[in-house]
């Protein structure tokens, strides 16, 4: 064997007992993610990419196979792993300042170390002038930045995140997403992105993972090599849409039937 | 829409003050809340005061007698009886058995609340009992408390207690079970575990719901000291309503009700105000 992956998914499989049928959310994943790539999970909705994404992050135990991290199972949520989710999940009673300093000063960091961390954290993500605000006076777009700020202010490895961008305009998510590109090159993070878009997986990943539902599996593993920054309107760029997107939609008819 | 820019802060705006807006709307409509609000009471006062007269009843006193009797009550002077400037006494007494009874209520039913709420065995063990619990109208437990604590402050104080404790504890358990299951994902991701849970999660999102029982506790308080009081304690506003019916001094039961009523007032304004505080995180709650 090679050097160990940062993650390492093997035969994995999840059912869930929904009134008495077996729903095989999950079936024989494999899946391996070297430190410091960015990886997309794509497909149609109910293929497991959010049921993967949280078996990673420790929220759901496997019903087979397993989920490591540095070669040990996962099997509860931890700081290395920091998720980000599709509604923010903020702390609304804290303000921006204290939900970024949640996970440190809950593992009882030294106060100066936290301090400077959160400061240069809320620098990071732009929130200066929002600092003292609360969550419910923020856009979705600025709530999904303290949502970042806040797994990477905690140490995270390995940032999990199930359709971050997926509530926000498309200004604002064209914003995120180089911001967060900007973010994974500069500090070596792993990402594991889920998304519906073909377009925001290749734009933004080193492989796009295509899942295909019922029971839901991996139908194939595409590493995109095009250069960065990357042009949405090259023909590359398009031949890539146009190749990812016959593999997707290839599985639709089954699924309708 | 225009007139309530005045009384109520914006919430969402970062950097403009609020403050500076409003001395600029002039005083009349600032003031016009308030007039709005003494409008009903003064006609009442009319209406009373006209229908004593013409009916020239005996049973009720006219507004201006029971004036006169609040003013001898509270500062003394014109009757000088048993009950001339007592009012403080008789306040003191009530306020220090409804604030102790609400305290102690509020300090057993919140650690429970959060308890019920949030551990499966203790929900198991102790909500079947508490159900039935429940169901027994305060009222109901005074002759038990009377036997118990005898004639006096303590029974009184122990109604209260028990009118306070049931909302209090309901509606924590009720905002503990309502907390958004992501936050507790949210919480344990970042490495929040164990006890430190009920500090940093369940406690903040279960307050607006507390707090929303601690008001219902605070009104059922004020509501059964009288009751308390009424079964032969000396002192106290419960006290001087059923001694001064005994008595036939009407006009001092209209102002012991008075002095409840404006006390449990100015008191729930307390809880408001300490509540707009705490939750000023909360678009629902900031005032
Ligand atoms: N807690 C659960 N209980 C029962 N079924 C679930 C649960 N979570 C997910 N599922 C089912 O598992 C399948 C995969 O869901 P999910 O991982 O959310 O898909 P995706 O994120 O790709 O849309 C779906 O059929 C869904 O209904
Ligand atoms: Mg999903």
């Amino acid at each position: 064997m090679t050097a160990p992956h940062i993650i390492e998914i093997e035969h994995l499989s999840k059912e869930f007992e929904l009134n008495g049928t077996t729903i095989h959310a999950l079936r024989d994943v494999n899946l391996s993610i070297a430190k410091g790539e960015f990886v997309c999970l794509i497909g149609a909705s109910g293929c497991g990419k959010s049921t993967l994404l949280r078996i990673m992050a420790g929220f759901e135990t496997a019903s087979g196979g397993a989920a490591k991290m540095w070669s040990k199972p996962i099997t509860e949520p931890g700081p290395d792993r920091g998720m980000v989710f599709q509604d923010y999940a903020l702390f609304p009673w804290l303000t921006v300042r204290d939900n970024i300093a949640f996970g440190p000063t809950e593992r009882s960091r030294p106060k100066n170390e936290v301090r400077d961390k959160v400061e240069s954290f809320i620098d990071l993500v732009g929130l200066r002038k929002f600092a003292e605000a609360y969550p419910h006076q923020l856009s979705g777009g600025m709530k999904q930045r303290v949502a970042i700020a806040r797994v990477l202010a905690n140490d995270a490895e390995v940032v999990l995140m199930d359709e971050p961008f997926g509530a926000l305009d498309a200004m604002t998510r064209e914003r995120l997403q180089e911001e967060l590109l900007e973010i994974w090159q500069r500090t070596g993070l792993t990402v594991v992105f889920v998304t519906h878009s073909i377009e925001e997986a290749i734009y933004l990943s080193d492989r796009v993972v295509v899942m295909t539902p019922a029971p839901g599996k991996i139908e194939s593993d595409n590493p995109i090599t095009l250069v960065r920054p990357r042009d949405v309107s090259a023909p590359d760029f398009n031949e890539i849409r146009r190749l990812l997107g016959g593999k997707l939609h290839s599985h639709h008819g089954r699924k309708a039937a | 829409m225009k007139d309530s820019a005045a009384s109520v802060a914006i919430p969402a705006p970062l950097e403009t003050r609020p403050a500076a807006a409003t001395n600029a709307v002039p005083l009349l409509i600032r003031a016009k809340p308030l007039l709005l609000a003494l409008v009903v009471p003064l006609l009442f006062l009319v209406l009373w005061q006209l229908g004593v007269t013409w009916t020239k009843s005996r049973l009720i006193p006219p507004p201006t007698e029971v004036a006169v009797m609040m003013w001898d009550f509270a500062v003394g002077g014109i009757w000088d009886d048993a009950f001339s400037r007592t009012l403080h006494v008789h306040l003191i007494m009530s306020l220090s058995r409804v604030y102790g009874g609400f305290l102690l209520a509020t300090m057993v039913a919140i650690p429970l609340g959060l308890l019920i709420g949030r551990v499966m065995l203790a929900r198991q063990m102790l909500d079947p009992m508490l159900q039935m619990l429940r169901p027994i109208p305060v009222t109901a437990w005074l002759p038990l408390s009377m036997i118990i604590f005898g004639l006096g402050g303590t029974s009184a104080f122990s109604l209260v207690f028990l009118g306070a404790f049931f909302p209090i504890l309901l509606n924590t358990v009720f905002g503990v079970r309502n907390v958004d299951p992501k936050l507790f994902e949210a919480a344990a991701m970042l490495g929040c575990q164990g006890t430190n849970v009920f500090r940093r999660v369940v406690l903040p999102a279960a307050l607006p719901s507390i707090f929303t029982g601690l008001r219902l506790g605070h009104g059922f308080a004020w509501m059964v000291i009288v009751v308390g009081e009424m079964t032969g304690v000396p002192e106290g506003l419960g006290a001087v309503i059923m001694d001064a019916r005994t008595l036939s001094r009407t006009d001092l039961v209209i102002c012991g009700m008075i002095v409840i009523g404006i006390a449990g007032f100015l008191s729930d304004k307390l809880i408001t105000l300490l509540s707009s505080r705490m939750l000023s995180w909360s678009p629902q709650h900031s005032r």
